[in-house]
């Protein structure tokens, strides 16, 4: 409990320089107060900001917080709810509508029988990186192709339109365009998933999108999903590979470590979901008021959740700032907890242990081909946090 | 018998597969509905701590483990 409440203004637009790994000091700084700071919305709407794991842990499990896109209380204007199939913003009995149907086909089960094949993608991208060397940007070599191409698989986009579809979503999310080029690829990319149900449907073929047109869900539905499988699945993975391969390079006794021991794979994936958190910060609103550590959050207010600070919280991980590979970092928050955990995280564990794996591999001799400081980093304001390239070189043989 | 039991809720089990990967040799998910199925009730002792910590980790609480009473039969 503490009487004089931290308060924090805005989000931090910025990282500390030459600590592009860890949350803004603003932000590590609040949880050093405690774990639940005054806030205010870029609307200039009064809300909260969490940071300490226990906290924002609980308020994850507590139904009396809401995901809703439509009671979201951040903006001087009513937000609309989120459109069919976008379940991430929405609540029960919606959200389970639409994510039971989803769940068996993202079992642990499932997404291991898919290594091989995950396996066999990355050693195209390899391959075509090795003969293009000995230099190459990460991003577009490696850490993009394979989760998109994992993406397309799963909604079974067929061969012919792989390229454009890339190009598509590779402009809306994360690309540096104009808000007009953004909205085209957008549209263009709605457009496209319309079309590709409404072909399923009339053809199914072997993949998740074909499976789930025998359900209940409509064809605007199904738009929706194959919508928020992408948004969520491709550039959150995409920049775990490339941030992740950053962090590695500049942590060479843990990069040694890794390269020597594969049973070290899997640990380190958690570790370095834990360290990067790369989905930084998602947002609850109370549907009743609240007593959290003395403070009442009021009904209709909402919360901010800062995933990556609680996941550097001295009080549940030792040593938070240290990436650790050898740690248990089971338990982090990269993945969220409560009901709207991570859908695709098995998957995105398989791309990520059979990608770091065979990367590290191919390349004995990897390393950043600019100074560290040279690197560009997403501006903070960006919701996944990532490099926005990431220029390596290597030995070639 | 003294060794505690497990049980699962598959209307609260969201299906992340927490649990099937903390612990595989206690938990699966159904590979029709991806849901939370149980191998064990009373997991034997090796596969215990595993168990445990699947249920701290279980993001929608659908599993728990029950102690068995102290002085009970
Ligand atoms: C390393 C990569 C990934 C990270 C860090 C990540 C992170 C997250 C987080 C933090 C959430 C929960 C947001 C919240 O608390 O409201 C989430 C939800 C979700 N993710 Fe992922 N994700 C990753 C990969 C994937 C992949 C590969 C897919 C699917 C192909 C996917 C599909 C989803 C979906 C559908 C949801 C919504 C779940 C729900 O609301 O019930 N994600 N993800
Ligand atoms: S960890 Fe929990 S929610 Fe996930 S599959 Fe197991 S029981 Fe269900």
């Amino acid at each position: 409990m503490s009487d004089s409440l931290h308060t924090v203004t805005a989000l931090p637009t910025e990282r500390r320089t030459g600590c592009p790994f860890d949350p803004p000091a603003e932000l590590l700084d609040a949880r050093r107060h405690g774990p639940l700071s005054g806030f205010t919305h870029p609307g200039g709407k009064p809300g909260w900001l969490i940071t300490g794991y226990d906290m924002v842990r609980s308020v994850l499990a507590d139904p009396r917080f809401s995901s809703r896109k439509d009671l979201m209380n951040v903006v001087d204007f009513q937000l609309p709810p989120a459109p069919p199939g976008e379940f991430l913003l929405m609540d029960e009995p919606e959200h389970s509508r639409y994510r039971k149907p989803l769940v068996g086909k993202f079992t642990v089960r499932r997404m291991r029988m898919l290594t091989e094949r995950i396996e066999q993608i990355t050693a195209d991208c390899l391959d075509a990186m090795e003969a293009a060397g000995p230099s190459a940007d990460l991003v577009t070599a490696f850490a993009k192709p394979i989760p998109t191409i994992v993406i397309c698989e799963i909604l079974g986009v067929p061969y012919a339109d792989r390229a454009s579809f890339q190009e598509q979503i590779d402009t809306f999310m994360g690309g540096e365009v104009s808000d007009e080029e953004l909205i085209a690829a957008y549209t263009a990319t709605q457009e496209y998933l319309a079309q590709l149900v409404a072909a399923k449907r009339a053809h199914p073929t072997d993949d998740v999108l074909s499976e789930l047109t025998d359900s209940d869900l409509t064809d605007e539905e199904l738009r929706g999903i194959s919508l928020i499988l992408l948004a969520a699945g491709f550039d959150t993975t995409a920049n775990m590979l490339s941030l992740g391969t950053f962090a590695l390079l500049q942590n060479p006794d843990q990069l040694a470590a890794l390269r020597a021991d594969p049973a070290l794979t899997d640990g380190a994936v958690e570790e370095l979901l834990r360290y990067l958190s790369v989905a930084k910060t998602f947002h609850r609103t109370a549907l009743e008021d609240v007593e959290l550590d003395g403070h009442t959050i009021k009904a209709g207010t909402t919360v901010v959740l800062s995933y990556n600070t609680a996941n550097r919280d001295p009080d549940r991980f030792a040593d938070p700032h240290t990436l650790d590979l050898g740690r248990q970092a089971t338990g982090h928050l990269a993945f969220s907890h409560g009901i709207h955990q991570c859908l695709g995280q098995q998957l995105a564990r398989v791309e990520m242990r059979v990608a770091f794996r065979a990367l590290i591999d191919r390349f004995p001799t990897l390393r950043l081909a600019v100074p560290a400081a040279e690197v560009r980093l997403r501006p903070e304001t960006a919701d996944i946090f990532g490099v926005k390239s990431l220029p390596v070189t290597w030995d070639a043989k | 018998m003294s060794a505690p039991r497990l049980s699962a809720d598959r209307e609260r089990c969201i299906g992340a597969g927490m649990c099937a990967m903390t612990a595989p040799d206690v938990f699966d998910q159904d590979p029709d509905d991806g849901l939370v199925l149980l191998l064990h009730t009373e997991p034997p002792a090796a596969h215990r701590a595993a168990a445990r910590m699947a249920v701290g980790v279980c993001p929608s609480g659908a599993i728990a483990f029950h102690e068995p009473e102290p002085g009970g039969s």
